[in-house]
């Protein structure tokens, strides 16, 4: 199978990116380094080409509706320039995916817009429209992911400098409030929103101009290196990897996303949701820090000071703000409060580890 | 892009380098292996008397994004080991062929350090 390309692959390539597959694209995994591209988006501000997340776009009377049953949280809060962090769960509560839910504004085409990850863009469309029409609703779904490029612009320094290349004001969004802005004569859904931990924005821009766009910003460019040590560090999920429905099943309980989950809306997956609701989930996602010198990856297994198994590392790495291994990772309830003692076996070798406090970065 | 390949050294095919002083040899890893494995975070090390062999694992490297096995390019006995390297990983990438050095080996007689490439045929390999 081949790799989908983001549109700016080439222009990448040619400013020294190296490339990495993900969710079946080929994507920019460092331009530098990861240090050094880290460190601009805690200190200053850097961009990122996320081109492979998907973009699927409703409309039709129905949209709003169609939404609600598909995704966890409460679509009727959303009024026009809102979004919402939410879940895609199936009938056993277990998560598909997670994205983000826009509303666009009234005047729009298209009424809604969400952003399904890398390589789940197919999946949904065909689960929006498959439930679509087993409902018998009205409503409009397109798979507009080869449609816009999008980029995320992140940092402390990224509000003075996506309202520099604004034609207009977008520093008078909160977050996760979006709107139209003109860059350069480009009009591009402009959000609120991101990855890192830090204040910034995300843009989706029309295909056709994704290097007109790009080459508006003057800051750090960063891969996917840097993208996911600065989520791990706030503990953001890793779809496919920290909750996968394949290989790694989780409900929005164990997975610290029940913020999400509005029981008193009609969806796929919230009787059972419900139910772990009441009794409580079995396991909770964690932060673990190593005692021991060493880095706990995914995939390290977490014994009990007896060395029995408990869980297992999902994401891990060095931080590099912090200069000390963290990592994320399922634990049963009964380990999960902060400062339990537990072991990681990192390459054969049992490492003392206790679970810490989550984001790992204090805001 | 070029790499640093040093003509003093002798280069294992998995990037290890050996520098050979009079049957004492230091042991590190090339440029071109620290630029690959980019910010290297975590090195561990055998101990002062362990034996490492030719061409079998000696140690991991860790940088931010992957976990790569060391090999070692010599068989022999550990006589020291770069400590600094506890607190400043970073002296891999910063200077793969000086500080950054990891073991010095006191040879055995068959050392397997005939085998290794020079840094012509390494050259070879990386380009």
């Amino acid at each position: 199978m081949s790799l989908r390309k983001p549109p700016l692959r080439d222009a990448h390539a040619a400013e020294g990116a190296s490339f990495t597959e993900f969710g079946g694209w080929d994507m920019p995994v460092e331009f530098d380094s990861i240090k050094p591209e880290h460190r601009a988006v805690r200190e200053s501000a850097g961009i990122f080409d996320v081109s492979h997340m998907g973009e699927i776009e409703l409309s039709g009377p129905d949209a709003a509706r169609l939404l609600q049953r598909l995704t966890t949280n409460d679509v009727t809060n959303l009024g026009p320039g809102d979004s919402q962090y939410s879940m895609i769960t199936d009938e056993e509560g277990t998560i598909l995916d997670d994205t983000v839910v826009y509303r666009y504004p009234d005047e729009e085409d298209a009424d809604f817009l969400f952003v399904p990850n890398a390589g789940h863009g197919e999946e949904m469309y065909d689960r929006w429209v498959d439930h679509r029409d087993e409902w018998d609703l009205d409503a409009e779904v397109t798979n507009a992911t080869d449609e816009y490029a999008m980029f995320a612009v992140q940092g402390p320094d990224a509000p003075d400098l996506v309202a520099d290349a604004a034609d207009g004001r977008v520093t008078d969004l909160s977050k996760f409030e979006a709107k139209f802005v003109d860059f350069a004569g480009v009009e591009c859904w402009t959000a609120r929103t991101g990855y890192t931990g830090e204040d910034g924005f995300e843009l989706l821009v029309p295909v056709e101009s994704a290097e007109t766009v790009w080459d508006l910003f003057d800051c750090q460019s960063c891969g996917l290196g840097a993208r996911d040590t600065l989520r791990m560090e706030y503990a953001f999920l890793l779809s496919g990897q920290d909750f996968d429905p394949e290989d790694n099943p989780r409900n929005p309980y164990e997975a610290g996303t029940s913020f999400t989950v509005k029981l008193d809306t009609e969806f796929v997956g919230r009787d059972a949701l419900e139910q772990v609701f009441e009794e409580g989930p079995d396991e909770e996602f964690v932060g673990v820090k190593l005692i021991d010198r060493g880095v706990a990856r995914h995939g390290h297994e977490i014994t009990d000071t007896d060395g029995d198994t408990i869980g297992e590392v999902t994401s891990g790495t060095m931080s590099p703000t912090l200069g000390e291994p963290i990592a994320l990772g399922y634990v049963p309830t009964e380990y999960a409060e902060v400062g339990t003692k537990v072991r990681v076996v990192v390459r054969g070798q049992s490492k003392k580890a206790k679970i810490a406090n989550t984001p790992f970065l204090s805001e | 892009m070029s790499f640093e390949i040093p003509d003093d050294r002798k280069y294992l095919e998995s990037h290890e380098w050996a520098d050979d002083d009079e049957g004492t040899v230091r042991v590190g890893i090339s440029d071109f292996a620290q630029d690959e494995l980019g910010d290297v975070v975590f090195v561990e090390l055998p101990g002062e008397g362990d034996a490492v062999t030719h061409d079998e694992e000696f140690g991991v490297v860790e940088s931010i994004k992957a976990v790569s096995d060391l090999y070692s390019p010599v068989s022999g006995t550990v006589t020291a080991v770069n400590d600094a390297l506890t607190d400043q990983p970073e002296l891999v990438n910063e200077d793969p062929f000086g500080d950054g050095w990891m073991l010095e080996v006191e040879l055995d007689d068959d050392s397997g350090l005939d085998e290794l490439l020079s840094a012509e045929e390494y050259r070879e390999q990386v380009e």
